[in-house]
């Protein structure tokens, strides 16, 4: 049906976010092909744990297991929007939500006003006029969290020493997209360090995985020293633009407040389960 | 007039479960849940503030659970239990966080209180006694711009202690 | 008259003093609409739908500032299921809230002023076709060079001025004023100060978006809307339709949340009106969320710079205050806005001299207005800082300073407003004790702060002036039941539920006995509207006086049966009464003292009465991130009587909540000639989480004036709330946050500044040189020590 229909087209699982999107015509379809038929289990396993992608986000951040296994992704799940949106929204839909920007997320009325950017109906990427790419953020709270546990297909792996964690930053308690955020996955053999992932949240059109503070991390240990210099070499690539709430060298200068506080809670956690 | 019919709409005909009572409706396909209980059901007792998923105001309860009527499709509801604020009292009786709002000041211009109440509900009905941050937390999706939430919280607690 | 049940006293709550025999003022009582609230039954006015309703929609310009230079309908015309379209040149006469400023029309056919400016409209038999119509509309403009700021708007215009009126460049408005003689005094006062500030403009953001419903039936014009003043729409439709009045009929709906933000009279009632008369059909206009930030009317973003003379102890000796108004594209209440930045900081110090200029540019903006407080949030705050910087320099503890200064009962200030009682000391005391201020420990990221406030219960005159009542009430009672009738529009804060207790409480009733019909242009006497907290006040003393001749009336007829009034039951009561004297219906009506000062100017600014409010925010705020978290705000308001403590909880609790918004959050803010986030997601408005403990004091200082004492509730109380906000984050990282709102990176910034040795603060380095026009010199009033209510 997709494949007929071509761009007139798009899928729709909880609508929390295509809905508003077609609302203000920042797409423009003739169809929509729910995914309700796709489906919503969680599904646990000795070490690992599979979450259907049609699972809500309420769903997946109550579970009992995910949150004793993947702390880090039943917390980002459990952040994102507010409990109506967590109802209806689905952790598929989370991991593909579309990215964001103050001068596209507008309505047509808004957008033609201000002048179309590249990402609908225009030319230019407004927030970096002399840019050739669009500079829209990424804006999901379980992608980057999916990316840092080394997700296949939605597939949560678990060792006994897998520790996880995501913290968000945004202005308000509930409702908000992340402004910045940091996951962090960690296998700890003691108090040492032998693999982590740290992924940004809301700092470029991607989920920024931090590669540099990673390398640093592995082998060491992960005490308050160590702590601090991976966030900053965390927080070197992300690339905050002046396309999100708040001013961006504030956003700049707290995402390594952001990682920080995840490696804490990394550092403060026990085992993420006893199996 | 005549030509307004000519509009090419595709239609579908539906049979939703809201508060309990089954209806049928031929709608056009691309209307929202909110639009059709105001619209074409007459309960009007479900506002909108934004209709963009960004206020809670128009929250209903989706097989007990709340969720925002501007961001669902009728289509996808065939089969669920569909509770708007109209569907809250029994009769003439109101529910007890109903009474408790209505006793302590918990709503003053009104507009946010249907899907406020709904989101009271459904959270009273999987924790019978939840503490203020719980309360807190589950209608963190909810704005209101009269009250300042206090006497809200506080009579979703004194409900909590009248339904023990 | 026999005892009815009445309903038990709350102990801990003021206004049940011993001896005064209130059956049901001061109870906590449920509104008289909860069970409509609560049920979803209350109907405003989106919730009508007449039959054979159409749906319109409204093209606003896409500009900031632009000539028009043609407007193409007929593709609109064409689309299936449009039934009219409407531009300016069908509504060509201008209005606006204030007679001064007739500025507005409900379509702009000339030149559009802000991004969001009407210029056509359809009705069509739904709602996208209507859009899809908008869209089709084709407009042709000469794009002008916007302003975008104060100090733009005081500059030469690049193209044209935005409004053809006003002082020199885009000036709208300048007042100058000095009471008594400032300079003198400053040169002979051990200590002079001079701060600049600027609070930021933001938006009422009411939960429900503004709608109206028109019909036409019978030459008969008839407007539900989502208005806070039926009376000014009534008004405005008769001028700019050309009907006369009695053809008019506004009817406010239930109200979905106001703030001040539907108390002028708006382009899409008065759209709807016209094309119910063109069509024939019912016509009906919902604003967009997005829309609703463009019909805004809010607070105005406001620079202040003010310098105070004190002595070595702290008393104030002179003080001169400077404001300059972002006003955006229109006049709305703006010259009123102006004088309000200037007025009220006598009614809380004691100033000897005072001296006022004032300035509100046009800007290419959505028009500011009143907002919750009307021009007075912004001084106070920048008059509470300074207040304090002054007790720091003179290392003297700053609640001690401004309490030296206060004001005392039953005095004139020295720009000649009346005060009559005032319970800043007993709020004050309230909240020191209750907070524990005084024992606090000094511990680095954790602060409070203090600061109180004052506002007006109602304004002292009308907004065109006359000599009639501002309110009026009438009752009838027939066999046994009780109709109030009055204009007064209950927009949440609970004025229905005012009037049926003052009604009630006369007549030996409940509040739920009495049936209301209200904000009603054909069927209730007037009422001037809900805005500057006027209703209680004024809609309550004329329903006092109606309540008691109507309960003279049933006491005489009693007594002439032979029986005592308080053996008989109200039902036998009225049926004597109405047996011996026909149709039983009284009236009752209220205006305000002729209390002005004489000058030219007094206007803004007298109240029959003052509330008082002091406040106490304990918060943390983080150093490195600049992140701030209130823990908790104590609250004492003096609202004169509280005539239903619920109520009066509700509007302080309410008005604290909407006070740390503005502090931490709200702004209206503008990038390239657009508003940056006109939408419940980016606007940031404070959720559940978000939101504080709160402890309310309600102070009763029973008012000479008001009815059993009453004064306003609705808005004082959100006053002291942002420099209280600042005042906490100076006791926790000692950096001044002076400009509104404060957010983590101004906190952030502040800290920098003060780690390289700079000052510890961050906000408007400098105030603009405005040319303000010579300064009108009043006599102040003569000082009468023996003073009271009664003789000044």
């Amino acid at each position: 049906m997709a494949a007929e229909l071509g761009s007139r087209a798009m899928f729709v699982a909880g609508g929390t976010d295509l809905f508003p999107k077609l609302k203000r015509r920042q797409f423009e379809i003739d169809t929509v092909i729910g995914l309700d038929f796709l489906p919503r289990e969680i599904h646990n396993g000795s070490n690992e744990c599979t979450v259907d992608a049609g699972v809500t986000l309420a769903d997946a951040s109550r579970d009992a297991h995910v949150n004793a296994r993947f702390k880090g992704y039943a917390d980002a799940a459990g952040l994102v929007s507010s409990p109506p949106l967590r109802n209806a929204g689905t952790i598929g839909g989370n991991l593909c939500v579309d990215t964001r920007c103050n001068y596209y997320d507008m309505t047509y009325e808004w957008r033609k006003a201000a002048g179309f950017c590249m990402k609908k109906d225009g030319d230019i990427c407004l927030v970096a006029p002399s840019s050739p790419r669009c500079w829209a953020v990424s804006s999901s709270d379980t992608a980057p969290m999916a990316i840092a546990l080394d997700v296949m297909s939605l597939r949560l792996r678990a060792t006994p020493e897998m520790r996880s964690a995501y913290v968000k930053l945004r202005r308000r308690g509930s409702i908000d997209f992340p402004i910045a955020g940091a996951a962090v996955a960690a296998q700890l053999d003691g108090d040492i360090v032998t693999s982590c992932r740290i992924v940004l949240s809301a700092v470029a059109s991607y989920p920024l995985q931090a590669t540099a503070a990673e390398a640093f991390l592995k082998g060491k240990r992960l005490d308050g020293e160590a702590i601090d210099q991976a966030a900053e070499l965390a927080a070197r690539p992300a690339k905050p633009l002046d396309n999100a709430d708040l001013t961006h060298f504030w956003r700049k200068r707290m995402v390594r407040v952001v990682v920080e506080q995840a490696l804490h809670r990394i550092s403060d956690q026990g085992a993420g389960f006893d199996g | 007039m005549k030509n307004e019919l000519a509009r090419d709409v595709e239609r579908v005909v539906l049979f939703l479960d809201v508060n309990g009572e089954r209806r049928d409706l031929l709608l056009p396909v691309h209307k929202t849940l909110l639009e059709v209980l105001r619209e074409d059901m007459q309960l009007t007792g479900t506002k909108h503030g934004c209709e963009l998923g960004e206020c809670g105001t128009c929250t209903v309860l989706i097989d007990g659970r709340p969720e925002l009527s501007c961001l669902l499709l009728p289509v996808q509801l065939q089969g669920r239990a569909i509770t708007t604020i109209e569907g809250m009292a029994h009769g003439a009786e109101l529910h007890p966080l109903q009474t408790a709002f209505a006793e302590l000041g918990a709503a003053q211009c009104g507009y946010c209180t249907p899907g406020i109440l709904l989101s009271a509900r459904s959270l009273l009905e999987s924790n019978a006694k939840p503490s203020r941050d719980e309360i807190r937390e589950a209608l963190a999706g909810n704005l209101c711009r009269c009250t300042g939430y206090t006497k809200i919280i506080e009579a979703i607690e004194l409900a909590a202690g009248r339904m023990k | 008259m026999r005892d009815r049940p009445h309903p038990p006293l709350r102990g801990d709550l003021p206004g049940e003093r011993g001896g005064e025999n209130l059956k049901v003022v001061g109870r906590p009582l449920p509104r008289v609409d909860a069970a409509a609230k609560v049920t979803g039954r209350a109907m405003y006015a989106d919730d009508l739908l007449p039959a054979r309703t159409l749906h319109c929609r409204i093209l606003r310009s896409p500009h900031p500032h632009a000539r028009i230079l043609s407007i193409d309908t007929s593709a609109a015309r064409r689309i299936p299921g449009v039934v009219a379209v409407i531009t300016g040149s069908d509504l060509p006469i201008k209005f606006g809230i204030l007679p001064v400023t007739q500025d507005e029309r409900a379509l702009e056919h000339e030149k559009v002023r802000y991004v969001g400016d009407p210029i056509a409209a359809v009705a069509a038999t739904d709602e996208e076709i209507a859009a899809a119509a908008c869209d089709a509309i084709a407009v042709e403009y000469e794009v002008l060079e916007p302003v975008m700021s104060i100090n733009a708007a005081l500059g030469v215009p690049k193209d044209e001025r935005i409004q053809d009126y006003g002082g020199p460049n885009n000036v709208h408005k300048f007042v100058a004023l000095e009471f008594g003689e400032v300079e003198g005094v400053f040169e002979r006062a051990d200590h002079v100060r001079e701060d600049v500030f600027f609070f930021q403009g933001n938006t009422h953001l009411p939960m429900e978006q503004h709608s109206a419903v028109a019909t036409y039936i019978d030459g008969k014009v008839t407007l539900w809307s989502s208005t806070q003043v039926v009376h000014y729409v009534h008004r405005a439709l008769a001028k700019v339709l050309e009907l006369p009045m009695h053809r008019i009929r506004v009817i406010g709906a239930a109200h979905g949340g106001g703030f001040g933000g539907k108390t002028d009279p708006f382009a899409h009632e008065i759209i709807v009106a016209k094309l119910a008369m063109m069509t024939g059909r019912p016509v009906k206009c919902t604003l967009t969320r997005e829309e609703v930030f463009y019909a805004h009317r809010g607070r105005h973003p406001v620079l202040m710079w003010v310098r105070t003379g004190v002595t070595r102890d702290g008393q104030i000796t002179a003080m001169h205050f400077r404001t300059a108004l972002d006003g955006g594209a229109y006049g709305s209440y703006g010259v009123a806005s102006t004088f309000y930045t200037g007025a009220l900081q006598t009614v809380t110090y004691d100033i000897p001299a005072y001296r006022f200029e004032g300035c509100r540019v046009f800007t290419n903006k959505p028009p500011c207005g009143p907002k919750r407080g009307h021009g007075t949030p912004q001084p106070r705050f920048a008059l509470e800082l300074h207040l304090e910087k002054i007790a720091h320099d003179l290392g003297i503890d700053p609640v001690e300073l401004k309490r030296r200064n206060f004001v005392k009962p039953d005095t004139r200030t020295v720009n000649w407003l009346r005060v009559t009682s005032c319970g800043l000391e007993e709020c004050t005391e309230k909240v020191m004790v209750a907070s524990r201020f005084r024992e606090r420990k000094k511990q680095a990221g954790h602060g409070m702060g203090f600061a109180i406030s004052s506002y007006l219960s109602g304004a002292g005159t009308a907004i065109y002036w006359n000599d009639m009542p501002h309110s009026e009430v009438q009752i009838k009672v027939d066999r046994g039941g009780v109709t109030a009738y009055c204009g007064a529009m209950d927009i949440g804060q609970g004025s229905d539920s005012v009037l049926a207790t003052i009604v009630a409480e006369e007549l030996g009733l409940q509040p739920a006995d009495v049936r209301l019909v209200t904000a009603d242009t054909d069927t209730t006497p007037i009422d001037l509207g809900s805005y500057s907290s006027r209703v209680t006040f004024m809609a309550g003393n004329a329903a006092l006086e109606a309540a008691r001749k109507m309960r003279a009336l049933l006491v005489e007829a009693v007594e002439a049966g032979g029986h005592r009034f308080e053996d008989v039951t109200f039902e036998e009561a009225s049926i004597l009464a109405e047996a011996r004297f026909g149709t039983l219906a009284t009236a009752g009506s209220y205006t305000p003292p002729k209390i002005a000062g004489p000058y030219k100017g007094s206007g803004v600014g007298p109240s029959p009465a003052y509330s008082y409010s002091a406040c106490v925010v304990d918060l943390d705020a983080d150093a490195r991130t600049g992140l701030i978290t209130v823990n908790k705000v104590w609250i004492a308001h003096d609202v004169g009587r509280a005539i239903n403590p619920l109520l009066v909880e509700g509007q302080v609790e309410g008005s604290v909540y909407m006070g740390l918004g503005e502090a931490l959050m709200e702004e209206q803010a503008f990038r390239k000639g657009l508003h940056k986030w006109p939408s419940m997601l980016e606007y940031k408005s404070p959720t559940f989480l978000d939101m504080p403990e709160v402890e309310t004091f309600i102070v009763e200082t029973i008012d000479p004036e008001g009815p059993y004492g009453a004064k306003e509730a609705g808005q004082g109380p959100l006053l002291p709330v942002p420099p209280a906000v600042c005042a906490a984050l100076h006791d926790a990282l000692g950096v001044w946050i002076d400009e509104i709102p404060v957010t983590p990176e101004k906190v952030v910034e502040a800290l920098r500044r003060k780690e390289k040795g700079e000052p510890a603060r961050y906000g408007p380095s400098a105030f603009p040189s405005i040319p303000y026009p010579p300064t009108i010199k009043v006599e102040p009033p003569p000082k009468d020590p023996s003073a009271t209510a009664a003789s000044i």
